[in-house]
């Protein structure tokens, strides 16, 4: 399963304040043990919104609006794309993101799509009905 | 009682942590069934008190606190026993230890390379490569015994016999745990990336509707490889193998139809093919390339796959340099069918005769007497050069030689024409 791990902005990184070495050296070697576990697919860290521009579509026209946009904490300042096997596994890569003591990070994780690799008939919804029954089983 | 979810996030806590937990392990107390008892033991008590504490901070030193702590009791209980059979002057039953001295403070040893000894010694080759294949993803893969035994259609208690045998077997010959010499270092890798192939061809063939758990045999071998490619990132093969496994898996949601089918490579949308997976494959290839050795087997295949993956549409697909890697391959890999499908890259590079000579070599080849991908190709080769007759013996031919009803009907259409 793949997962988007996004690290949302804050006025720090909206203002372009670069990280100190010790962050950048806590991230390197984060970066490197999803690496190691074979789990990262793609990372990437993002430029201000500054730098960014949105567009938006009414009745099928678009306007473009640049950067900067107001609310930091709804923007994304870098993402990773994982391949785990689980939401838990997710999450539990997710508590290992380093964090300077006294910050506040946030981060989200969302699902990707993945087509139906396994044909119409075996939705996710199949597949979670399944895995709670062979759980059940286990209790037998 | 444990909730849905805690038991949910310590199956993941396990999954991360499970292989460097048993590999270190196994540097203490050498031996790798000891060291995997140990970190199951640590694992049930996780099971017991996280619902209740929480996962901890730090659940890897966690596991590796409790494992440790059990160990050096095993032993010390031992070290009395021992003692009172020496007192006693009698026999008496001691747990079956290995007789080499633990060695508790090798925690600082280096992980990684605890890791590769693990890799090395799971992949052995005294082990059957069934037994292989279910150690390895036991121990490094983090599965299940029950998890093992659905993704390859295996009762479960085959799998967990298979598992203790492997490690008796280890344990009797007294293998090791140490990364192979640099003179047998390329044999012992290539039984580790075939066991890692093994279990994504297994996963590939695995169609849909089946148990979940078999297509995800692929994105184990996937993690299994990258692993592999950091542990060993001046082997260029281990590199090759993740291009290939990247590559291939690339096709996965354009390789069948709504009704289940297959599609022939040549025929996908490739419009839903995986850029990611093949950017990330032929990132790995250039990785290979840069060591600068000369391509091994799975770097050629690798290549051959790359070949396809660059192609934006099938017309645009680099037939000559195809032929070229299938040239190399045989000469490493000496065998019938790679040789056929390069009399196939020939003859789409340079025209039907270019092939059919190598072809009609293959037909007086006894084991190919009933591959029935032989004359399929004979007629699809034959059928261009406007020799029809033949073809449609080609055809005939080789419908009668596939088990494959579906495959059975396009010959015999093709046979009609």
């Amino acid at each position: 399963m793949r997962f988007m791990v996004m690290i949302k902005s804050d006025e720090r990184t909206e203002d372009g304040v670069m990280p100190t070495e010790e962050e950048l050296n806590a991230m390197g070697r984060y970066n490197e043990e999803l690496v190691k576990a074979g789990v990262l697919l793609a990372g990437e860290g993002l430029h201000p919104s500054s730098k960014g521009a949105r567009v938006k579509f009414t009745d099928g026209k678009p306007t473009v609006i640049d950067g900067p946009f107001a609310e930091a904490k709804e923007l994304i300042a870098g993402f990773w794309l994982i391949d785990v096997k689980s939401k838990e596994e997710a999450v539990e890569w997710m508590k290992r993101i380093p964090c300077t003591d006294g910050a506040e990070v946030n981060v989200e994780i969302r699902q990707v799509f993945e087509a139906d690799d396994f044909g119409e008939a075996y939705t996710p919804e199949q597949r979670e009905r399944d895995e709670q029954l062979r759980l059940a089983a286990k209790k037998d | 009682m444990p909730t849905l979810e805690t038991n949910r996030a310590i199956d993941a806590v396990w999954r991360i942590e499970a292989a460097r937990l048993i590999a270190g392990l196994t540097r203490m107390v050498h031996d790798v069934g000891l060291a995997e008892e140990l970190a199951q033991d640590a694992l049930v008590a996780a099971l017991e008190q996280w619902p209740e504490s929480g996962v901890p901070d730090n659940p890897g030193a966690w596991l590796m606190a409790i494992a440790k702590r059990r160990a050096i009791d095993m032993f010390r209980r031992r070290e009395t026993l021992d003692r009172k059979v020496t007192e006693i002057g009698r026999d008496m039953e001691t747990q079956e230890l290995p007789t080499a001295e633990p060695d508790f403070d090798a925690i600082h040893s280096n992980i990684s390379d605890d890791l590769l000894r693990l890799v090395f010694i799971s992949c052995h080759p005294v082990l059957s490569t069934e037994a292989r294949v279910a150690l390895t993803l036991r121990l490094l893969g983090g599965l299940t015994t029950e998890e093992i035994a659905r993704a390859f259609l295996t009762p479960e208690p085959t799998i967990a016999q298979r598992i203790v045998r492997a490690k008796k077997t280890l344990a009797q010959k007294k293998v090791p745990f140490e990364v192979p010499a640099a003179s047998e270092l390329e044999e012992r890798l290539a039984s580790v990336l075939e066991v890692v192939y093994l279990v994504f061809n297994e996963g590939y063939a695995a169609t849909g509707g089946e148990d979940w758990m078999r297509p995800a045999l692929c994105e184990d071998a996937m993690r299994l490889g990258r692993i592999l490619a950091e542990l060993v990132p001046k082997e260029p093969e281990a590199h090759g193998l993740i291009a290939l496994m990247e590559i291939q898996a690339s096709r996965a949601r354009a390789r069948t139809a709504p009704d289940g089918t297959p599609v022939l490579l040549l025929d996908q949308d490739r419009s839903r093919w995986d850029q990611l997976l093949i950017r990330r494959g032929l990132a790995a290839l250039d990785r290979a390339a840069a060591i600068g050795e000369p391509m091994g087997p799975y770097v050629l295949q690798a290549e051959i796959a790359a070949c396809h993956a660059r192609a934006r549409t099938p017309e645009e697909t680099d037939w000559p340099r195809i032929a070229a890697l299938y040239a190399r391959l045989v000469q490493l890999v000496p065998s019938p069918v790679i040789e056929l499908n390069r009399a196939v890259a020939l003859s789409m590079a340079f025209g039907p005769e270019a092939g059919l000579g190598i072809v009609d070599e293959l037909t007086e080849i006894p084991s190919m007497q009933n591959y029935h991908l032989l004359p399929s190709v004979r007629g699809d080769l034959l059928a261009k050069l406007g020799r029809q007759e033949e073809a449609r013996a080609e055809f005939e031919r080789a419908a009668s030689l596939t088990r494959n009803e579906r495959e059975r009907e396009l010959l015999l259409k093709r046979a009609a024409e």
